[in-house]
């Protein structure tokens, strides 16, 4: 019981940070029906742009509440501006070209930012500082909660019930709701798209950042490439929840993250080791979209002729 | 008589022009003229990524489903044959060799595994096909794409996890391909993916393409069309995977990953999606390109040299960019190159 509960604990925490990456996919898709393949990597960059923060404050040797903050903070600003640099100049310009066409000029953009990562800060892992004093809670028996893993929780909730506010009680939710509805009435009723279009892109990389910085308080390294297999994963999940659904990806990030660690923690045990820990996600997956075409919580959109 | 002896002609042609290759690849050269072991590689890498490209335009291309999972297939094909070579091919050599009352010798002995082992990789891979395809090719667009790209990595996941065949160190296996193999089988891809689209069937497929429902009604089982799509064109990929396994001489999951398939994927849409040519002149473009890269200059700005090698994968990236931004239906678009292209004369403008 006691494992259970510390594999749920663990489950949870990466599961939320899946989630909060999930969650760009899904506005990103909801809006312009495009994979962004480069998400994965602007989480990355979030990371990398909050090790600088954080060095360059001096961060790393007064850690304190006020520390993590500027460095979440700081990072999710930088990310933004990159989102919507990356939408200005890669795929506004093609977003009325075919689907396939938008997404090779993902995967450019992606290639693009982890090998310019690469050349600037090479292939090697760098260790990123500990922003809080960290110390363990001991829950009922032998399972433990770490501050960290506390963080992880409270930031990702906050974050997501922000989104939902910005999504649901705001103005600009309102128009961002009405992009995704119908792009080309939304913008007969006089909104101006392409502002709408980049908030999204800012929005989604912003949460993918702070998902980087949360990644880096549990696990502290960081490394260029640290976004593909994160950043696949976060999209799975948000295709599991029904893509361009917010709960959806929610859920789906939630979801794949128990599952990984449930593998790792019992896996063996029905003769699945632990090395298929990256499987699970692909495997429940297939499994729930054969069932349900459209993700969990996605709804199925009837063809007319 | 007339076009058959005139495919036979050609047949012969391509052939002869496939040996001449491979005799300018090999150690002593073709008339003195010969090219090094990494010209080498680069050619034979063309040839099996040509054959990659030309079989996933069939789907993506010619029936317009998408599908991110090429490298997997291309990995069952790879893995399930250099098995037999490992553990039953120099049993099956033996065999031959001393069954054939001295006819068969090494070469041919070994030409003759390398043909069976295409031929168990081939089956193998439209098998697995056949098993992805049957229930994913319900799903649509992004969808199916996803599930492609999840079966592709649960396919390497497996794969590391059978030790038998190196599991994550890899495995090394006898290099019995060649290029003139490898010329081959891209021009018998080639040949068969353009029969299969002038086809009834490859109406069928195009029809899916354009409009499915459309094609539905007309009485057309779409699920079925796709379907055998699928297979055939993992097929290809099976014997692609063959090929480098046997040429490579040694097979790691790492060359497998889901960024393998992008590169085919890329292959055809940077070469005009749909277009035959296209996904040849991608292969060539996108094989070569990299390489190519490598030669990039220093630059001196005062005191400093700047190493544009270091950041050639980066120049990569961005070309890839560049392209699809100035050319998004590719170099060719839809149509296919021509060598009427070639001698058509100017377009008289009518004056009225």
């Amino acid at each position: 019981m006691d494992t259970f509960v510390q594999q749920l604990i663990n489950g949870l925490t990466i599961g939320s940070i899946y989630a909060l990456i999930a969650l760009g996919y899904t506005m990103v898709y909801g809006i312009l029906r495009f994979i962004n393949f480069a998400h994965g990597d602007i989480y990355m960059a979030g990371a990398y742009a909050g090790l600088f923060i954080a060095t360059g404050f001096g961060f790393s040797v007064s850690p304190s509440v006020f520390a993590f903050a500027i460095t979440l903070i700081g990072s999710m600003v930088v990310a933004a501006i990159f989102g919507i640099i990356i939408e200005r100049f890669a795929y506004r310009p093609v977003r009325k070209f075919s689907r396939m066409t938008t997404l090779i000029t993902a995967i450019g953009v992606s290639l693009f930012i982890e090998n310019l990562f690469v050349f600037l800060f090479t292939n090697t892992p760098r260790a990123f500082p500990e922003l809080l004093s960290n110390r363990t809670y001991h829950l009922f028996g032998n399972a433990a909660i770490s501050k960290s893993q506390l963080l992880i929780f409270a930031v990702s909730i906050l974050l997501m019930v922000l989104l939902q506010y910005i999504v649901f009680k705001t103005k600009i939710g309102t128009a961002m709701r009405a992009v995704s509805f119908n792009l080309a009435s939304a913008k007969l009723m006089g909104i101006n798209t392409n502002f709408i279009i980049s908030f999204t892109f800012a929005l989604g990389s912003a949460l993918a950042a702070a998902g980087g910085v949360l990644t880096t308080q549990y696990t502290p390294q960081i490394y260029p490439l640290m976004g593909i297999i994160t950043g696949l994963k976060a999209f799975v999940a948000a295709v599991l929840g029904g893509i361009g659904n917010v709960p959806g990806a929610v859920l789906g990030g939630l979801l794949i993250g128990m599952a990984e660690t449930m593998v790792v923690g019992y896996g063996i045990k029905i003769g699945i080791p632990s090395t298929f820990r990256d499987a699970v996600a692909f495997a429940i997956l297939i499994i729930v979209l054969l069932v349900r075409p459209s993700g969990l919580l996605g709804t199925t959109v009837q063809e007319k002729v | 008589m007339g076009p058959y002896l005139k495919y036979l002609l050609s047949a012969l042609v391509i052939l002869g022009l496939l040996i001449a290759i491979n005799a300018m690849l090999s150690e002593a050269g073709l008339f003195g003229f010969g090219l090094s072991d990494y010209y080498g590689r680069l050619v034979v890498f063309i040839g099996i990524n040509v054959i990659l490209a030309v079989s996933l335009n069939l789907i993506n291309g010619v029936t317009g489903q998408f599908s991110i999972g090429h490298a997997g297939f291309m990995a069952v094909g790879a893995y399930v044959s250099a098995y037999f070579t490992v553990y039953h091919g120099k049993a099956i050599e033996a065999w031959l060799t001393s069954h054939s009352f001295g006819l068969v010798g090494p070469t041919i002995s070994s030409t003759l595994v390398l043909l069976l082992v295409i031929l168990i990789g081939a089956v193998a891979s439209a098998l697995a096909g056949l098993i992805v395809g049957i229930p994913s090719l319900r799903l649509k667009g992004d969808y199916l794409a996803i599930v492609t790209l999840g079966f592709a990595e649960i396919i390497r996941i497996v794969i590391v996890n059978i030790d038998k065949v190196g599991g994550p160190t890899g495995l090394t296996v006898p290099g019995y391909a060649n290029f003139l193999w490898v010329g081959i089988f891209a021009v018998v891809t080639i040949v068969i993916v353009h029969n299969i689209v002038k086809s009834n069937l490859g109406r069928a497929l195009v029809s899916i393409r354009e409009d499915e429902l459309a094609a539905e009604a007309m009485g057309i089982n779409t699920t079925r069309y796709k379907v055998i799509a699928f297979v055939i064109s993992s097929a290809f990929a099976g014997i692609a995977g063959v090929l480098f396994a046997h040429y490579n001489k040694f097979l790691s999951t790492q060359d497998f990953q889901f960024i393998r398939s992008f590169e085919i994927i890329i292959m055809i849409v940077l070469g005009g999606l749909g277009s035959m040519t296209g996904a040849v002149l991608g292969a060539v473009v996108i094989t070569i390109l990299p390489e190519a890269l490598r030669r990039l200059p220093d630059i001196h700005v005062g005191a400093h040299t700047f190493q544009l090698v270091d950041l050639r994968l980066v120049i990569y990236a961005a070309l890839l960019i560049v392209v699809m931004l100035t050319r998004p239906q590719g170099i060719l678009g839809t149509r296919e190159f021509n060598l009427r292209w070639l001698k058509r004369k100017p377009v008289q403008e009518k004056l009225p």
